[in-house]
């Protein structure tokens, strides 16, 4: 439908004040990340006089050179890139196959699994005797502790079972008098069905794990080798009030009897900055899918 | 999901349907175990808060104390004051969210240019995915004392003289949270609103316009009711949440100035629990917090259905 709008005096200043309060929104939004970039790419000792705003006023590539060069940044960087793209992967599909089957209508333990799962949403262990139970499962200072946990997560499970039970069911029918059984008929029909479904929780699910630190921080802060991206700038921040992180004085005496010097801000700045990238780049691309998906799926329920 | 038994062919028993859909339930049962062991299994946990824990003992040897500990968490005054955080800052981030996201929607929903409609849309979502540590990072050095934005903007219009240090002003803290909720939440939040929109009759509009009313009339007297159940769906399922407003958030955003204002409740089962070893307090903590969410959850759900919405859970 095309609304007519009279260019009367209301219709401007309504249209003037929504521009500018959009605008506006875009500004608040985007200077964060302007700003923090152009601190990474100033030099460190120029930007503690302050007054950078949106471009670097001495460039540098010296922090970034600093940051990328030490092990613990190129480690975590490994094992956040895995545990993404593993717990994605799997979670993606694992989640797919029981909301599959709960979407089953003849299924006779429907309600009971649906029950089970959608409980999990509201109702949780609390930290010592989750924590106790990893242990126990030798899942501390493991990797698998990133993946195993959080296969299926409720909601999703409950957008995926939403969108299936929109698709026909003739689908389905047509397949079985074909003699298909109930696992390819999941991998052949419905998965396929589901690629703007499945885009969306795949995004959701990626992006979680690509921001994760506490679960670092409960289970594998004792092992370098296991920390991960946010986890270590998470560390930054935290210390970076008192220069007392251990990341901070190696990368301060690092840069000692050298002309350049990085600082706790600018550190930060480029962690930020590294951190960030990924998702910048990614989540434009899946933008329409997640809107549909989410409009679909989430409402619904 | 109210018809769903009906669809199998009448006259089998429950057996006979069980060996026709072994195939199904044997897809299930490795989900089946995996949810169980990772999510039902710590409630079994439960039983630690009832004991005095104490490491290197299994679970059943440990010495059972009753109610004490959750005698302590009731006698402790910073549990109610972990409450009252928890319960303020739940609901400034549900007020302000609800509210600068139903506004958002209704502004982009104005808009007629469409590039410029998109890419405000795909800018606001952007904060959503980033992770709160980075947040937390640009937060910080927006309000910074040291060449922080706001600072400097506050400073240039001469509203203030000095730098003032926002994050240490512990009766600010709760807004803090509250804005920094809004700005990176408020785009993903108008999204559901926005659909809602699209799904209004147009012809509402026309016959409003045709009894003359401007803008902001069709805007207060039919876009904003016609997504009213969206709203107090929204709202009643948030409310549910109030004893989880959130953790990462404050615990990367405080500091020693402001803790009394920003421990909410992981924060405390962490700093009074497992930090001093206290593995039974710690975990009385945590089954408070999740049966009273239960309960508010539940309730939140009757009351969703008396007010003739969809059933939440």
């Amino acid at each position: 439908m095309i609304r007519i709008r009279h260019r009367s005096w209301e219709n401007i200043v309504i249209d003037a004040v929504i521009y500018l309060s959009l605008i506006f929104l875009v500004i608040v939004t985007l200077y964060p990340f302007l700003n923090t970039l152009a601190v990474s790419f100033n030099d460190a000792m120029d930007s503690s006089r302050g007054g950078i705003t949106l471009w670097p006023r001495k460039f540098t590539l010296y922090n970034y050179q600093t940051l990328l060069t030490r092990s613990q940044i190129y480690s975590a960087t490994l094992v956040s890139a895995a545990r993404t793209v593993l717990s994605t992967l799997l979670g993606t599909f694992c989640t797919a196959m029981v909301a599959y089957i709960i979407s089953r209508k003849e299924f006779v333990f429907r309600r009971l699994v649906s029950f089970i799962y959608v409980l999990t949403m509201y109702i949780d262990g609390g930290l010592v005797p989750t924590y106790f139970l990893m242990r126990s499962l030798g899942l501390v200072n493991s990797f698998w502790v990133y993946v195993l946990p959080g296969l299926v997560s409720a909601f999703n499970l409950i957008v995926i079972r939403t969108y299936i039970a929109g698709l026909s069911d003739s689908y389905v029918e047509s397949a079985r008098i074909d003699g298909a059984g109930e696992f390819t008929i999941f991998l052949r029909i419905i998965l396929p069905l589901c690629k703007p479904v499945l885009a969306t929780i795949a995004l959701f699910i990626a992006v979680d794990n690509w921001n994760a630190w506490f679960d670092t921080f409960l289970y594998n802060s004792a092992n370098a080798q296991l920390s991960t991206l946010q986890y270590e700038l998470m560390k930054v921040l935290q210390s970076a009030n008192t220069m007392s992180g251990s990341l901070l004085q190696a990368l301060s005496r690092a840069a000692a009897g050298t002309t350049n010097t990085v600082t706790p801000r600018a550190i930060r700045a480029t962690m930020t900055i590294i951190v960030s990238v990924p998702i910048v780049i990614v989540y434009p691309f899946l933008q329409r899918y997640f809107v549909h998906g989410l409009t679909l799926g989430g409402i619904k329920e | 999901m109210n018809t769903s038994a009906c669809a199998a062919p009448r006259g089998k028993t429950f057996w006979d349907r069980v060996k026709q859909q072994k195939v199904l339930i044997l897809m299930t049962i490795p989900f089946l175990v995996h949810v169980i062991i990772f999510r039902y299994v710590p409630i079994w946990g439960w039983l630690m808060a009832f004991q005095n824990y104490w490491p290197g003992k299994s679970i059943l040897q440990q010495t059972w104390v009753g109610l004490e500990n959750f005698k302590l968490l009731f006698d402790d005054p910073v549990f109610y004051q972990v409450l009252r955080n928890t319960l303020a800052m739940s609901v400034i981030k549900l007020a302000m969210g609800t509210v600068s996201s139903i506004i958002l929607a209704l502004m982009l929903n104005e808009v007629r240019i469409m590039w410029f409609k998109k890419s405000v849309q795909t800018i606001s979502y952007l904060p959503h995915f980033i992770s709160w540590v980075v947040a937390a990072n640009l937060v910080r050095d927006a309000l910074s004392t040291d060449g922080g934005i706001i600072n400097e903007v506050l400073m240039r219009l001469h509203i203030i003289k000095q730098p003032i240090m926002f994050l240490g002003i512990p009766a600010l803290f709760w807004w803090i949270i509250g804005v920094s909720h809004v700005w990176k939440e408020v785009g993903w939040g108008a999204i559901i609103y926005l659909a809602a929109i699209a799904a209004i009759d147009p012809t509402l509009y026309e016959s409003a316009m045709i009894d003359g009313a401007g803008r902001l009339k069709q805007m207060w007297y039919i876009t904003l009711p016609s997504i009213r159940p969206t709203i107090s769906v929204l709202l009643i399922m948030n409310l549910g949440w109030v004893l989880s407003a959130g953790f990462e958030q404050q615990y990367l955003l405080q500091n020693g100035r402001v803790i009394d204002y920003a421990r909410v409740f992981t924060i405390y089962e962490l700093d009074y629990g497992i930090k001093m070893m206290r593995y039974s307090f710690a975990t009385a903590v945590g089954i408070f917090r999740s049966v009273v969410s239960l309960i508010l959850v539940f309730s939140a759900n009757q009351l969703a259905k008396r007010w003739g919405q969809e059933r939440l859970v």
